[in-house]
């Protein structure tokens, strides 16, 4: 019992840095109805913008942790949304109205270009930061002393991806922007008649997405005190298979998706094989959709005839 | 900007703001503050673990700031170029469409001329390995374009594991031939069932799933089975794979040196270039059959209902189209090609690793499906030959080879979204053959 | 020859959600007639015509095809390819559904698969390029080339059918349901769209498919001229149930009728009238 509780909060966590990542493939997918492939990448990037202005801020000898965080959180959003606005503006926009396979290949030489971009820049490399939240919780402790553990960081993750998501339910239920978000969802054409900057809504759109993929390479760094240039590529399929299994299009599925596949993966490793871990959650999904056509939460699809 | 632009100042593509020369500064300018902030931290700062473990940085400024310079160059260019090429604008006009209709005309010849040239690259270039091998590499990828092309092109079923196939048929080879000792000849047509069956057990959770779903699915079962050759060590090997894997034979005779290989036979001084050439005339004769085979299946009925398919589920429906058994033949065709294209790069390598199938494969094998124009056989072979020839002329960029080939992939489609050949050539007619524009043919919907 | 009715539903009912868009529903179309479904917009005649042809499956009823040789078929228990296949029933579309990146004669092809899958032995026979396959082959296009002629598109053969205008559109895709040996062909409005000229023309192509085909026909139309002047019989829907049925001459007087028609569409009610005078 405690050894599945230790799992769950692992899971969860895990869960949550997926959801984060899954929220940029099902809004891109939402308006734009594409598979953004480079937004593993976009997250890889997150970390690797997160680590350098972590590690510039230590240099110039600032202390005050919280303080350290709050800017390396905010620095490595910002760049990154900059990084998600560039990419939508050179490699999908002028691909808008082109047939469908176009842009998905376009993104897919996007995520070869970021990927390589950081080898270049950065290293082959794994680079490591030691723990920077420590600390922690002792939930329970069993008879056979096994310890149930809530570290801190674990706390931050699971808060921060709380904040950001009532945050983010509020900018897409509340705001103009949301409003013209989901207006460009419905109707793109009758959007813009109706003086809906459709460019500006969508590019808004990859500048979001992008910042949650940052906030979730911050996470990723801080929880598994490492990044490398190759790591957007696996957590970006999970992530994407995430958004699927949750239903693409869905923002609540996302999360959810998220969560189930952050959930297998941790239960399948540690009652199963971590070997196969990747298969369990590739499987799961491929159950789960044989059964429900478009995802958990994803709306089905009526064929007018 | 001016504040009153002369009157003949031509429009830019937007047609939102005279261009002038402040216009293009303006742009230069905005474009190096974007690069400035992309590439402040992740140029300007490099990291590294340390001798101890710790992570240092150094800074690179000078780096930086030459590339934000080039950036702000590379606009100005990029503007005059589009001024030059006029309002029209954007990289789509790049090819007139006389050229266009010239390249459509020449199209019956290219093919022969091309086919030609084929046969006699082992002629001309015997004693360049290196070209051999090239040619061996873009032929295996023209092979799986030509097969990947049957699900996606025809069928416009979008697969993004067909690596996968690829793989079942190499590692089939391999195991049959190192376990069992059989022959390659044995284990072609083997390994081509094999990986169709997989294609329809593929197929089967599939048939009702739609675009992105089919995407992901797809993807996740490349995934899966990579993933299981790297694991399940006992059988596959794991990580290090097959080793050992027999060459193939001229039906028997194997291509080694000393008594009974074929250069004896003949009686001529061996030379390991046999081989090669050997392997080269395998691979176009492979690549050949599925071609035949993929032109004379679209004259038949299957090959009529996937194109129909492709263009309207529902109507297929009504006509009486078994959507079922059309989709999975789709996918044990295109499978099977994969299958073989497998096996023939397991007995050239004479090694196979997981590393060899991973999802790079299959973007890249899809890349050149679209990029030759979905459906068209010519086109799958000239994206195969510029795609992988392009790569190897890349090879001197080192390090920055995929990050070239990345932005060359963006590149070619914001310029050619449909592919090189922009047509489809109709299956039957009664007076003569029009090429149907692709802005009139479907793209499928999964 | 049976004299069981072509086509009979008994007690069709069809529920989306809580919505009841087909409420048990019972008519027959005669063997070798025509039967047209009128109806203000939204009456469920569409719907209908997918439960008929196996788009979607009735919540409740009967849908009852008999074959000239007696041959019976229950269509809400067929798999959808097979009411094509076996049934032998055809349709065409609201919006029309070609495929519009292949030419009108492959249009008429792919409408032959079952035929040609059989003769091309799935496909084996085919792929060696038998004579026996080539004969096939070449009846098929013989039978497209008829079609293709029959409704004035033979000059369009090797045209795209995406580039074919809106009312050769509408004729290429009944050629194309004619292609598949129909026993019964629906159409769902084939007149919409189309100019007077047109339209007369279609009548007399719908006539000559009854008469020289030996196929009873399915319609859908709102245009009250093409109904009241080929078809045999006339059943009347609204919300969803059956408000009339008859000669067109007895529909055309039916004040039930005409409410429906004046209580939801001013336009049609006034058609009906134009029609009558």
């Amino acid at each position: 019992m405690d050894y599945f509780a230790q799992q769950l909060i692992n899971g969860l966590v895990l869960g949550s840095i997926y959801g984060l990542i899954a929220i940029g493939y099902t809004m891109v997918y939402g308006i734009v109805g594409m598979i953004n492939f480079a937004h593993g990448d976009v997250f890889m990037i997150g970390g690797f913008i997160a680590l350098i202005s972590f590690l510039v801020l230590v240099s110039v000898g600032l202390t005050a942790v919280p303080v350290i965080l709050l800017i390396v959180l905010l620095v490595s959003m910002a760049i990154t949304a900059l990084y998600g606005w560039t990419i939508e503006r050179i490699a999908y926009r002028p691909l808008r109205h082109s047939f469908r396979l176009a842009p998905m290949l376009s993104a897919i030489g996007m995520s070869f270009v970021l990927t390589n971009f950081s080898q270049v820049s950065q290293g082959a490399r794994v680079k490591p930061v030691p723990p920077i939240i420590t600390g922690g919780y002792t939930l329970h402790e069993g008879d056979g002393g096994f310890v149930v553990q809530l570290s801190n960081i674990q706390i931050v993750v699971v808060i921060t991806t709380i904040v950001l998501l009532g945050l983010f339910t509020w900018l897409v239920s509340r705001t103009r922007l949301g409003r013209d978000m989901r207006a460009c969802e419905q109707d793109q054409t009758m959007a813009a008649l109706l003086g809906v900057d459709v460019d500006r809504t969508i590019s808004m759109t990859f500048v979001i997405g992008a910042a949650l993929a940052a906030v979730a390479g911050m996470m990723y760094l801080l929880y598994y005190g490492l990044v490398d240039f190759f790591m957007g590529f696996v957590a970006g399929i999970k992530a994407f298979t995430a958004a699927v299994l949750g239903g693409i299009g869905s923002l609540p599925g996302a999360m959810l998706g998220g969560l189930a596949i952050g959930l297998i993966e941790t239960f399948w490793s540690a009652y199963f094989s971590v070997e196969y871990k990747d298969v369990a959650a590739f499987s799961i999904l491929i159950v789960v959709l044989i059964f429900l056509p478009t995802g958990l939460l994803g709306r089905p699809e009526v064929e007018k005839v | 900007m001016s504040a009153s632009p002369p009157p003949s100042s031509p429009v830019s593509p937007d047609g939102a703001e005279p261009v002038g020369a402040a216009f293009i500064l303006r742009k230069a300018v905005l474009s190096a503050l974007v690069a400035l902030g992309l590439f402040s931290l992740m140029v300007g700062v490099r990291t590294e673990a340390g001798q101890s473990g710790q992570l240092e940085y150094w800074t690179r400024f000078g780096e930086l700031a030459s590339l934000v310079g080039a950036v702000f160059v590379g606009s100005i260019a990029v503007e005059l170029l589009r001024l030059w090429l006029g309002p029209r604008g954007g990289l789509g006009s790049f090819v007139p469409s006389s050229v266009q209709n010239g390249l459509s005309a020449a199209g019956r010849y290219v093919a022969p001329a091309l086919l030609i040239f084929t046969f006699l690259v082992p002629v001309i270039f015997y004693n360049q390995r290196y070209i051999l091998d090239l040619g061996i590499l873009v032929l295996t990828y023209v092979m799986l374009g030509w097969g990947l092309n049957v699900v996606v092109g025809l069928a416009g079923l979008l697969d993004l594991g067909y690596v996968a196939f690829y793989a079942v048929g190499a590692y089939s080879y391999g195991l049959l031939s190192t376990t069992f000792g059989l022959s390659f000849w044995i284990c072609l047509p083997l390994a081509g069932i094999l990986a169709a069956f997989w294609g329809v057990l593929l197929g089967f959770p599939v048939l009702r799933l739609r675009g992105d779903y089919l995407a992901i699915v797809t993807l996740a079962f490349g995934e899966i089975i990579r993933l299981v050759l790297i694991n399940w060590q006992d059988v596959t090997g794991g990580p290090n794979g097959i080793s050992g894997i027999p060459r193939p034979t001229l039906f028997g005779i194997p291509l080694a040196p000393g008594e009974g290989g074929l250069a004896a036979m003949l009686g001529i001084p061996f030379s390991p270039t046999h081989r090669i050439v050997f392997l080269f005339y395998l691979i176009l004769a492979l690549a050949l059959l599925t071609n035949w085979v993929t032109i004379r299946l679209r004259r038949l009925p299957i090959g009529r209902a996937w194109e129909a398919l492709r263009e309207d589920e529902v109507a297929c429906r009504a006509l009486g189209i078994n959507i079922t058994t059309t989709k999975l033949t789709a996918f044990a065709t295109g499978a099977m090609f994969g299958g073989f294209a497998g096996a023939f790069f397991a007995t050239r390598q004479g090694f196979i690793s997981p590393e060899s199938f991973t999802f790079q494969e299959s973007a890249l094998v899809l890349a050149i499906v679209v990029l030759g124009g979905m459906g068209s056989q010519l086109g799958v072979a000239l994206a195969a030959l510029a795609m992988i020839g392009g790569f190897e002329l890349f090879r001197s960029l080192e390090v920055y080879r995929m990050l070239v080939f990345g932005l060359a992939m963006v590149l070619v489609m914001i310029w050619r979204p449909r592919g090189i050949v922009g047509h489809r050539a109709p299956t039957v007619f009664l007076e003569k053959s029009k090429s149907i524009s692709s802005d009139l043919v479907k793209e499928g919907h999964g | 020859m049976s004299s069981a009715p072509i086509l009979a539903l008994e007690n069709l009912t069809m529920r989306f959600g809580g919505i009841v868009a087909v409420n048990a529903l019972s008519f027959t179309a005669q063997r070798q007639q025509i039967t047209a479904l009128i109806g203000p917009n939204g009456a469920g005649k569409t719907t209908v015509f997918n439960c008929i042809t196996g788009f979607y499956k009735p919540t409740s009823g009967v849908i009852r095809l008999t074959h000239d040789d007696g041959a019976q078929f229950e269509m809400q228990k067929l798999k959808d390819f097979n009411i094509s296949k076996q049934a032998k029933v055809a349709r065409t579309f609201q919006n029309i559904r070609l495929f519009p990146g292949m030419t009108a004669l492959e249009n008429l092809m792919v409408a032959q698969h079952n035929a040609l899958m059989r003769a091309s032995g799935l496909t084996l026979i085919g792929l060696l390029g038998l004579p026996s396959w080539r004969a096939a082959e070449q009846s098929a296009i013989d039978n497209a080339v008829f079609w293709l002629k029959r409704v004035g598109l033979i000059d369009r053969a090797d045209d795209a059918a995406g580039n074919l205008a809106y009312g050769d559109q509408r004729r290429l895709e009944i050629a194309r349901a004619m292609c598949t040996g129909p026993a019964l062909l629906c159409l769902d409005e084939p007149a919409a769209g189309l100019n007077a000229r047109e339209s007369a023309a279609l009548s007399e192509l719908l006539l000559s498919i009854r008469s020289d085909h030996a196929t009873s026909i399915l319609l859908i139309e709102h245009d009250m001229s093409v109904v009241m002047e080929i078809s045999d019989r006339v059943v009347v829907m609204d919300y969803g149930v059956k408000i009339a049925e008859g000669t067109p001459r007895e529909i055309r007087d039916d004040p039930k009728v005409i409410a429906a028609y004046l209580g939801t569409d001013e336009e049609e009610a006034a058609a009906v009238m134009e029609a009558e005078a």
